[in-house]
């Protein structure tokens, strides 16, 4: 359960700028979360509810948006959503391809009120 | 143990030298308060992102009288890496790895695939030749170190007690009861888990992820995160390709379809089997760490 690492990891963060902000308390909190990020998603809530206990994410509105993965094809440079871990390119047919997009893990922005 | 996270007291890290059973270190780094009686008023959701970019999460847009609500609404715009941390930190250890020019490998598979055998083999046939120093992590007992140990290399046990990787803080902390020496390399065998190591990095040089033939060759697709953060593969006990259903070649077709650029090693740690084109990569990649001015 990484996400369990993950969850907290996250907490930390915030606690960590609501303490700059002189806050004890976030509204919002905006989190990406690619496809190829290796979290799965129903995971990372799961474990944030157990994180944010105590915390100034405690009565937080989380957002967890789901990044779309994106591949370009080793043979011809051809960009496409994979619909499968093991996705041929959709114009050449080639086998290899290289992920550009869709490993995000971050924190995009927070919300409070002063 | 807390029961909600798992990162109760009794479950603290611990870091140990086999031999030296008095010398060790705990951390815990992520201390928190539980209060059994507090309920969680947290609001989760998720959608996916092409399904548009507005999120009204407050009522409070109307233009009404109540203005001064939001008024002293913030919002701090982020953009901040979860792993940041740990990403910094794995860069202090490989920053560390390159001034000393230790080659550091990170060792993961599921549990029982030989990355323990894999060490013990390679240790016995090289120690002449390589400086080899570990660092063992696993959830409990000293058992793999003790059987490092016995190889006559340098060890330092990990247990991460409920936790499911190592990662870069606590090889950072292993390190400094490691002390490994210039030139070497130092192997770092993690908790035997496909998936939770995948996302930490350790700051090494190399991962590599070990499947044996005992496993389903369809390993590479149903954990494609660890195949496609490695950069060598280890397909171990070809001892035993008689006697089970795996298919190397559609293991490897599989594996490469998730990462191009895997290297691999076909082998048996048992018989031996295989095990030279291993031994001469290891010498030769040593020889061929990045000296950058
Ligand atoms: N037949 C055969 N057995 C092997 C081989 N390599 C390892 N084994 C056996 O597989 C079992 C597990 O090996 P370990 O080296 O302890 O595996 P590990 O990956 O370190 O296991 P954990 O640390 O528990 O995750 C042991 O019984 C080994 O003797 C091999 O090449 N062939
Ligand atoms: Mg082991
Ligand atoms: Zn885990
Ligand atoms: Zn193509």
């Amino acid at each position: 359960m990484h996400e369990l690492s993950i969850a907290m990891n996250i907490v930390e963060i915030v606690e960590e700028n609501a303490a700059t902000h002189e806050v004890n308390s976030v509204s919002d909190v905006e989190i990406d979360v690619g496809r190829m990020s290796g979290v799965v998603i129903d995971a990372l809530r799961f474990a944030l509810e157990e994180a944010v206990k105590s915390s100034v994410m405690e009565s937080a509105t989380i957002c967890i948006n789901e990044i779309p993965a994106k591949s370009k094809c080793l043979a011809c440079s051809h960009e496409f959503e994979p619909n499968d871990i093991i996705a041929v390119c959709p114009e050449c047919g080639h086998l290899y391809a290289d992920i550009i997009n869709g490993k995000e893990l971050k924190i995009k922005k927070i919300k409070f009120l002063e | 143990m807390c029961g909600t996270c798992g990162c109760g007291q009794e479950d603290k890290i611990s870091i140990t030298r086999p031999g030296k059973e008095n010398q060790h270190d705990h951390i815990h780094s992520h201390e928190h308060e539980h209060d059994g009686s507090k309920h969680s008023h947290s609001h989760t959701h998720s959608h996916s992102h092409d399904e548009g970019h507005e999120h009204h999460h407050h009522d409070e847009h109307d233009h009404g009288d109540h203005h001064h609500h939001h008024e002293h609404e913030k919002e701090i715009v982020l953009e901040q890496d979860v792993l940041q941390k740990n990403n910094l930190l794995a860069e202090r250890n490989r920053g560390y790895f390159e001034g000393r020019n230790i080659m550091a490998i990170n060792l993961v598979s599921s549990p029982g695939s030989g990355k323990t055998s894999l060490l013990e083999k390679t240790i016995t046939k090289l120690k002449e030749e390589i400086p080899f120093y570990i660092i063992e992590g696993d959830q409990q007992t000293l058992n793999d170190a003790n059987r490092i140990m016995a190889t006559g290399a340098p060890v330092v046990q990990i247990n991460t007690g409920s936790g499911c990787h190592l990662d870069a803080s606590m090889v950072n902390r292993a390190l400094k009861e490691l002390d490994v020496s210039e030139d070497a390399v130092l192997m770092i065998e993690n908790v035997g888990n496909l998936v939770c190591p995948a996302m930490f990095d350790l700051g090494e040089a190399h991962r590599l992820v070990i499947i044996s033939v005992t496993e389903g060759d369809d390993k590479p697709i149903k954990y494609p995160d660890m195949f496609r953060s490695s950069d060598i593969c280890i397909i171990n006990k070809t001892d035993l390709l008689p006697y089970v259903d795996f298919d190397i070649e559609k293991a490897k077709d599989y594996a490469l379809r998730v990462n191009h650029q895997l290297k691999f090693f076909e082998l048996s740690a048992k018989s031996g089997e295989g095990m030279d084109a291993w031994f001469t990569w290891l010498k030769e990649s040593i020889k061929k760490q990045p000296i950058e001015d």
